[in-house]
């Protein structure tokens, strides 16, 4: 049966056949990420492909990985085009690179994920929140159930860590 | 192992090609937001146009090509209309990017001795059917499998889409808003003389940059018009396009849908603030035996003003990093060193998915761009090449155009034609 669930009033489904994203996002509703690792190149991807892109090996295993990492670019929306999300603008969309792997397998490459920010209770982040994060804010990773067994990560600012003094933000505000 | 044939700097094979292919035809409807006709209807009349331009008729194409995203008529229901029999055509999916890589496609399939002209449409009611920006049908499709990653997040509208790109240009090379608003400003100033557009009002930086947001860093007046409207253009040999009725626009090179690595999602390969441009112009330049430099007119796809620099950048007619100095510098207006679409393109002549860019630039090289300056007594304008508002459109001594095509930031086709040199 394909994994259907209702997310902010928007259908998401996950065909049967789809075994990369079934097994992802079944990983994130137990609270875990895990990232697909090639077996013979030891490179971790996402997202979720079919193949490792460094050698076409097909083989892999889901490994945990630590959902911690840096804003590289961002996404703030003020007008909303999906209906779910006529009443959440303004909403940030973060490109986030992650700590582990950041500059392999070559100089600019990075695992970057993508998520809204939240707030650590997984809601939408207030626009005085939006206003602090940036380029360079340091982000961690919190899980958000879509339906049984099927939650999506998104980011939320992580107060333990070291953040810039200020983060790269769009001029205009 | 590795092939010989596809190592990156094996561009040769295709330059025999240079110059053996040509648009002979080309043909719009209105550019309008309401059209009020099926997009077939439009494809039609789009055709015809081309047709009556080139002085050909049905029996004259029998190959045809399109281009959509689920929202437009197949290639032999309008063949049909036209009393065109087909040897060959498709309907290819896609949006941006299609134009120059279709014609690509167009000289292999002739070339092939498939078919021995073809006709190239885009029929679409982007403002009253499908909306481009992604509002209505585009939000209303089911979100499945691998789009949960983005769809899921509201990230799915173009302007969504390439935001972290032009974000990442400003944050590498300290680019400034006002620095792209002015591709709007000198696309406003091109369509001003242009009666064809559907947005004729020349705009200032401080309206681009004092329009309402959309998504950082794009104002309302940084993105695209949505207009309904069909483009057509004509392909064939070099040999046939010399006994149609308006000097042929000589192809000389062509590179289409060329992708930056990890097309899955492109993120995952910086720098990401570089565009498939930087791939594509190796295989642009070296078949056409030219350079940046060499060019008189460009067509930078300005789905968003952003997307015009990155890839004028990319394609080497500045230094990386330096796009916001060379669009604001006035050299991308009429009367600077490189005009930009000169139709006013998508910011304000009509959105065409960058057909209405390849025709613009076909006019530009046959010297009939114009549509303002007096008629001479062979029939023809004389150009007053004054560009102010309501004025002349047509560049002096057009010789080399070229187009760039943008899909998005990780893909990207690109074309360069030149005027018949016989």
């Amino acid at each position: 049966m394909p994994i259907i669930g209702e997310y902010m009033g928007m259908a998401l489904t996950i065909d049967d056949q789809d075994k990369e994203n079934r097994e992802f996002f079944s990983w994130c509703a137990a609270g875990e990420f895990r990232l697909q690792r090639g077996k013979k190149s030891g490179l971790l991807r996402y997202p979720p492909t079919t193949a490792c892109p460094w050698t076409t090996d097909r083989d892999y295993d889901w490994v945990p990985v630590e959902g911690k990492g840096t804003v590289h670019s961002y996404v703030e929306v003020h007008h909303p085009i999906q209906p779910a999300f006529r009443d959440k603008v303004p909403y940030m969309i973060l490109l986030v690179d992650l700590d582990i792997q950041k500059g392999e397998p070559s100089e600019h490459e990075a695992i970057r994920v993508a998520g809204n920010l939240v707030s650590p209770d997984g809601e939408f982040a207030a626009p005085e929140i939006i206003k602090s994060v940036g380029i360079g804010t340091r982000v961690r990773m919190v899980f958000k159930e879509v339906t049984e067994g099927f939650s999506l990560p998104h980011w939320t600012i992580d107060l333990d860590a070291n953040q810039p003094d200020s983060p790269w933000r769009y001029p205009q505000e | 192992m590795t092939l010989a044939s596809v190592s990156e700097f094996d561009a040769d094979s295709p330059k025999f090609l240079r110059g053996k292919y040509a648009i002979c035809g080309i043909g719009e409807t209105t550019y309008r937001r309401g059209s009020e006709e099926s997009t077939r209807n439009l494809a039609t009349w789009a055709i015809k146009n081309a047709m009556d331009d080139a002085g050909i008729g049905p029996s004259d194409i029998d190959g045809m090509l399109s281009y959509s995203g689920n929202d437009s008529v197949h290639a032999p229901w309008v063949a049909g209309d036209l009393g065109i029999r087909l040897n060959f055509y498709m309907d290819v999916h896609g949006g941006g990017s299609s134009t120059e890589a279709l014609i690509g496609i167009a000289i292999g399939v002739i070339e092939a001795g498939m078919c021995k002209t073809v006709a190239i449409y885009r029929a679409m009611n982007g403002y009253s059917q499908v909306r481009i920006g992604g509002t209505g049908a585009r939000s209303a499709v089911p979100i499945v499998g691998d789009q949960i990653h983005n769809r899921a997040y509201g990230w799915q509208s173009a302007g969504q889409m390439f935001a972290p790109t032009f974000l990442r240009h400003m944050y590498d090379y300290g680019t400034t808003p006002e620095q792209v608003a002015a591709v709007k400003v000198a696309h406003s100033k091109h369509a001003s003389n242009n009666p064809k557009a559907y947005y004729k009002n020349r705009v200032t930086i401080e309206d681009v940059v004092n329009s309402r947001i959309i998504c950082k860093p794009l104002h309302l007046l940084d993105c695209c018009v949505e207009t309904d409207n069909a483009t057509c253009i004509i392909v064939t040999r070099i040999d046939r396009a010399r006994d149609c009725k308006n000097p042929p626009a000589v192809i000389q090179s062509v590179v289409g849908r060329c992708c930056k690595p990890r097309s899955d999602m492109h993120y995952q390969h910086g720098p990401i603030s570089t565009v498939a441009g930087h791939y594509a112009k190796n295989i642009l330049w070296p078949n056409a035996g030219l350079g940046p430099e060499d060019v008189d007119v460009t067509g930078s796809y300005d789905a968003f003003t952003f997307t015009t620099m990155l890839q004028l950048e990319d394609y080497g007619f500045c230094k990386k990093g330096e796009g916001g100095d060379y669009v604001s510098s006035g050299a991308i207006e009429l009367g600077g060193m490189r005009p930009n679409n000169t139709s006013g393109g998508h910011l304000c002549e009509g959105y065409t998915h960058g057909m209405n860019m390849v025709i613009e630039n076909t006019r530009q090289l046959r010297g009939e761009v114009d549509d303002s300056c007096p008629v001479g007594p062979d029939g023809k304008r004389q150009h007053t090449h004054d560009y102010s508002e309501g004025g002349c459109r047509q560049v002096k001594d057009v010789e080399v155009t070229a187009n760039l095509g943008w899909a998005m930031p990780g893909t990207g086709s690109a074309m360069v034609m030149a005027k018949d040199s016989r």
